[in-house]
């Protein structure tokens, strides 16, 4: 048994894990991070972006440090059917500034360099540890955690559980609820590697130029998922992703749309001819502002996916992970600042900050469109991008029919596809949901 | 459309590092004569093909290429068809990239 006492106990060494810990430990406080990957970031899996305004809350000085890959320049959006894509690309030297807005990052080196900060700023790190259990009082409060290892329980004031989409901890603890499948989605991604010229060539790039490819349509088969694809210095993270309950109703497999996509004839050019290096799969958090579940209580706080902490319509989560580490983190040194227990009354202030915080306005926003895109997963991705690949094909081919025929064709192709009540309840739910 | 043969998962995962706890599997696959619709789903969702049926029609495991995405867990946990539990410290899928 760890006979040290610790103010406080971090589950998991992710983004939010990370700043949590960050936080409380540059503030004077005894904190210890359990980690049970080799080194922080072996058990993580992102697409993965950076959102800079987040991390330079943390780190100010993150963009001459941490390993970073591009920043990104351009973001394309792609509605895919089987053999077209119809984009819309936007692309701005104003993000070649001084202090850039984005960045693509490997998760696995940028963790273990967040973590190499957390440890100069005094916590205890340890990896290869995991948590099996959490330890209550007789009163059931939250009072430290068992481990794996032989030391039996560690006790602290407070434990942040920041253990990510499938934290098995608070579920087992009856703290919140297992993810369902219908508001998780899986994902999965290969690294391609290729050469640095190749890719800038590829993807219209110079420099540490970076793009984003955002993909839906025909590619998830009428499932409720997108496709991504971010250019890395020397490699391109390429992955898909659906709701798990979608694959299950479907079985479809998640590997054969991988492949699918990998050879979709607007993707195959950019990755062609280069090596894999890993295959991985993640599960992300789609349920959104509903499926938040209670977010402190006696002797404890949860933050980042674990708490399903993730706007699925802006493809944010990482930053969301690490505003609400920080926000947790910076909750937990007022009251402690105040000499007050970790009550869940006292704790309430996490939940308060946070919702005062864009984490929680962004998600109220779209509370309702996880629900939308599920129920109406055949029309947006489906039945939609084929007819708009259609309709821009005809608009774009010059065979001798006149204007006013093809754009009657055009209409007449969405009127049958899905009547004139369709297209108006389909733009009604969703600008209601949008808004 | 020219498809080239796409490639096995199980070549997939090789591209990965693994420290397999050997006589430890973190997933297991509760005893079953008939496989439940939530097992046989994992045939097909798992993306790393650990589940597959048995000569006797019955659902098994071979956690060696897990990658711990957890899908099986949402999906037949609660019908009591699997446990499941992180491995051990250290052990498991050990991303490079991530």
């Amino acid at each position: 048994m760890i006979e040290e006492r610790f103010d406080a106990i971090v589950v998991g060494a992710g983004m939010a894990g990370n700043a949590a810990a960050l936080t409380m430990a540059r503030r004077g406080m005894k904190v210890l991070q359990l980690e049970r990957g080799e080194y922080p970031g072996s058990k993580n899996v992102q697409g993965a972006i950076l959102y800079a305004d987040m991390m330079e809350k943390l780190i100010p000085e993150f963009r001459e440090e941490a390993p970073l890959e591009r920043h990104l320049v351009e973001q394309r959006f792609w509605i895919m059917d089987d053999r077209s894509h119809v984009g819309m690309h936007y692309r701005s030297d104003d993000f070649n500034e001084e202090r850039p807005n984005r960045y693509t990052i490997i998760r696995a080196q940028f963790d273990k360099w967040f973590s190499s900060k957390v440890r100069e700023a005094g916590a205890t790190v340890l990896c290869e540890t995991t948590v099996t259990e959490l330890a209550r009082d007789d009163r059931e409060r939250v009072v430290g955690v068992r481990t794996d290892r032989r030391d039996g329980e560690i006790h602290a004031d407070v434990v942040v559980l920041a253990e990510g989409v499938n934290g098995l901890l608070g579920t087992r603890a009856g703290l919140r609820a297992r993810p369902t499948p219908d508001n998780v989605a899986l994902a999965v991604k290969e690294m391609h590697f290729l050469p640095r010229e190749t890719i800038e060539a590829r993807f219209n790039l110079k420099g540490d130029e970076g793009v984003v490819i955002e993909a839906a349509g025909t590619i998830s088969r009428g499932m409720t998922g997108m496709g991504f694809i971010y250019a890395n210095k020397e490699c391109i993270s390429l992955g898909i992703g659906c709701l798990v309950a979608d694959f299950q109703r479907t079985g479809q497999t998640p590997y054969g749309m991988l492949d699918h996509f990998k050879q979709h004839p607007s993707v195959a050019p950019l990755i062609a001819g280069s090596e894999v290096k890993e295959y991985s799969a993640h599960l992300i958090p789609e349920g959104g502002y509903k499926a938040i579940p209670q977010l402190h209580g006696e002797g404890w706080v949860v933050v980042g996916d674990a708490a399903q902490l993730n706007n699925a319509i802006h493809r944010e989560g990482s930053n969301l992970a690490m505003t609400s580490g920080r926000i947790a983190a910076e909750a937990i040194v007022q009251v402690k600042s105040r000499r007050e227990p970790m009550t869940a009354t006292n704790l309430s202030l996490y939940k308060k900050m946070l919702d005062e915080s864009f984490v929680i306005k962004d998600l109220k926003k779209y509370k309702d469109l996880p629900t939308l895109m599920h129920t109406h997963s055949q029309n947006f991705f489906l039945t939609y991008p084929q007819l708009i690949s259609k309709a821009m094909q005809n608009f774009v081919r010059v065979d001798g029919t006149p204007k006013a025929e093809k754009e009657k064709a055009t209409l007449k192709s969405f009127v049958k596809a899905r009547s004139w009540t369709g297209l108006f309840g389909d733009a009604c739910r969703f600008a209601r949901a949008w808004r | 459309m020219n498809v080239e043969p796409s490639m096995r998962v199980e070549d997939k995962l090789y591209y990965n590092r693994y420290l397999v706890d050997v006589g430890h599997p973190h997933v297991k696959v509760r005893a079953h004569t008939t496989p439940s619709p939530q097992l046989l789903a994992l045939l097909k969702v798992c993306p790393a093909r650990c589940y597959e049926l048995n000569d006797n029609g019955q659902v098994e495991i071979t956690v060696d290429g897990c990658i711990e995405c957890g899908t099986c867990r949402v999906i037949a946990e609660p019908t009591g068809d699997i446990q499941w539990s992180h491995p051990r410290g250290g052990y498991g899928v050990l991303f490079k990239f991530g």
